[in-house]
């Protein structure tokens, strides 16, 4: 038989009653989440089940709630069942000073380097994982960057100091302060590349 | 002399085997991304992959910006084939937002789709050409992405990283020499595509250096997360524009090649059949629009005045248009809260864009499936117990994009 949404919610229920939580279908794609303690087991149930058979790991990323107090942080699996063409979303919350959850590469092995963008990014701690390292990013980086207290540059600033971008001062490029007056006045003077 | 004057690394003179590095800027690798391979003699004894050289953190940037300034992102991401990321994410907005485009705008953008699908794997395969030893076809069949690119100029101005269309459509309707560049490529490129065949295909040397080079099992490629033509030739006949038509390509009469194996030689023509599809998919839909006739023959974008920029004469002329115009430029409006998964067949695989949106102007987080980033892991099993020469065949059919994968 064709499985639907609802049917797919049924059977989560019937195998872990209270636990799965927070069913929704926005744009379609059966969402819900469970404890992350519980995330290999709903995975290797959705897995395993002769008839939902979700074997294809679409996706797996992280997304930072810093309201969420104990939930800041959520790891988003997309599940897709090739057979019948039937995807979803689960979601796990862990909380970002302990910030552990299962890993899933025993399950999938596409998860690994996912999960390593994940703890690259967010800072998750995949237990288990073969080989948890940075992988975007260089090993030397002590904080996650896509997590959201580490808001991008205001544009709009003027106090940098950057040359190479010119964004020196407020009146423009070749206005920025140098040794001896400013780049442009500098540049006058500059030989360039003739021999004298 | 008791003393050692050149410090070896521990162990390093016992050890039988060498390591090399292949990258980052290998001539071979066609991007920049880093192999750590270690050979005994010629054969690989284990891979390391070292990737993340032009990481360029787009996803947090995307945190900060409007919806439409997020389209040349996109761009960077498969600079082969841009315009089918571009469309990627216009149709994800689209989603979100719940706008419906008319048919002629689908049309036009499965052509513009395909003739990207075309380029890409035109490049992708003549690379595996060059790399096995065959300059010939690379040089050949260059001429034919020009004319794609040239195609691409017309529609939207520029030619590699192309930002084409908007969300709701594209920025104006295509022009007569566009249609006529399309009508050209749709007369010329399928005696030069059987050509490139011929180059290659039943060719002996190149045979016998591809077939069994990397091979993958169907389900370790699924396990893998492998997905589009490398899925395929594997034996899986998964296509994102089949299982899940986007665009309207349920309109479209096409096949899915699939191959057995999945080595290297099945992957190649995998993706000439795929070409071969393309075309008929740009033949059907260039006839499907030379059907709209009279207004509807100008339609060229969806009603959506809170994303579709007004046309510049109004602008100067109406008051709406320009306060449109104002808010849109200055990304004031808000966008709906919701959570929106959607992919669309790109030329390597299911490029997917997952946002959640809060409500605000800008996204909440924006993640891309880059499909060559999670097929990449394999690389390892691919090329274990096989000779340095396959490694280098299996690398560059494997259609691996370093813009793509690093983000």
């Amino acid at each position: 038989m064709a499985l639907t949404n609802n049917y797919i919610k049924q059977k989560l229920t019937e195998k872990f009653g209270e636990e799965v939580t927070g069913f929704e279908e926005p744009y379609g794609l059966l969402t819900f989440q469970a404890p992350k303690e519980l995330n290999l087991k709903v995975l290797n149930f959705l897995y395993d089940d002769e008839e939902l058979k979700f074997r294809f790991l679409t996706d797996l990323c992280g997304v930072h709630y810093p309201e969420q107090q104990g939930k800041e942080l959520a790891v988003v699996y997309h599940l897709h069942n090739l057979e019948q063409n039937m995807r979803l979303r689960f979601k796990v919350f862990t909380d970002s000073e302990r910030a552990e959850v299962y890993t899933a590469t025993g399950l999938f092995s596409s998860a690994n380097w996912m999960e390593r963008e994940t703890y690259d990014f967010y800072g998750v701690n995949f237990v288990g994982h073969p080989n948890l390292k940075r992988i975007l990013n260089v090993d030397e980086m002590d904080y996650f960057p896509l997590r959201k207290e580490f808001p991008l540059e205001d544009q709009s600033r003027i106090d940098k100091d950057d040359e190479m971008f010119g964004r020196g001062g407020a009146i423009g490029f070749g206005t920025e302060k140098t040794m001896s007056g400013t780049i442009a006045e500098e540049e006058k003077n500059n030989e360039g590349e003739e021999i004298v | 002399m008791s003393e050692q004057h050149i410090r070896l690394p521990e162990g390093s003179i016992e050890k039988t085997t060498t390591t090399l590095n292949l990258g980052p800027t290998h001539p071979a690798t066609h991007g920049v991304m880093q192999n750590i391979l270690e050979l005994d003699g010629e054969r690989i004894v284990s891979t390391e992959q070292t990737i993340g050289y032009i990481h360029r953190a787009f996803e947090k940037i995307a945190e900060r910006r409007p919806l439409y300034q997020i389209t040349p992102l996109t761009d960077r991401l498969n600079y082969c084939s841009s315009p089918i990321n571009n469309m990627g994410w216009h149709l994800t907005c689209e989603k979100l937002l719940g706008v419906k485009t008319p048919k002629r705008v689908d049309y036009l953008r499965v052509i513009i789709m395909e003739l990207a699908r075309i380029s890409d794997h035109l490049i992708c395969n003549s690379i595996v050409g060059v790399d096995s030893g065959a300059y010939t076809g690379f040089l050949y069949v260059m001429q034919y992405r020009e004319l794609i690119y040239e195609i691409y100029e017309e529609v939207c101005g520029s030619r590699l990283t192309t930002n084409i269309g908007r969300i709701g459509g594209f920025e104006r309707n295509f022009n007569d020499i566009a249609f006529q560049k399309i009508q050209k490529f749709l007369d010329e490129y399928p005696r030069v595509l059987k050509e490139f065949e011929n180059l290659f295909t039943r060719n002996r040397i190149f045979m016998d250096r591809t077939i069994g080079a990397g091979p993958i099992s169907a389900e370790r490629a699924l396990n893998y997360g492998f997905t589009g033509p490398n899925l395929r030739a594997a034996g899986v006949d998964y296509d994102v524009r089949v299982m899940n038509p986007y665009s309207s390509y349920e309109d479209f009469d096409f096949e899915i090649p699939v191959g057995t194996t999945g080595d290297c030689y099945d992957r190649f023509l995998v993706r000439n059949q795929e070409m071969w599809q393309s075309l008929r998919i740009i033949d059907q839909a260039f006839k499907k629009v030379q059907e709209f006739k009279g207004a509807e023959a100008e339609v060229y974008h969806a009603d959506v005045p809170e994303y579709y920029l007004p046309p510049k004469k109004d602008v100067y002329t109406k008051m709406e248009a320009l306060i449109w115009h104002f808010k849109i430029i200055m990304g004031e409006i808000d966008m709906p809260a919701g959570e929106v998964y959607h992919s669309v067949e790109g030329a390597n695989g299911e490029l997917g864009f997952y946002m959640v949106s809060d409500g605000g102007r800008t996204p909440y987080r924006l993640h891309f499936r880059r499909p060559c980033f999670i097929y990449y892991q394999a690389y390892e099993e691919l090329t274990k117990g096989s000779m340095l020469s396959d490694a280098i065949i299996v690398m560059s059919s494997l259609n691996l994009i370093a813009g793509e994968m690093d983000a």
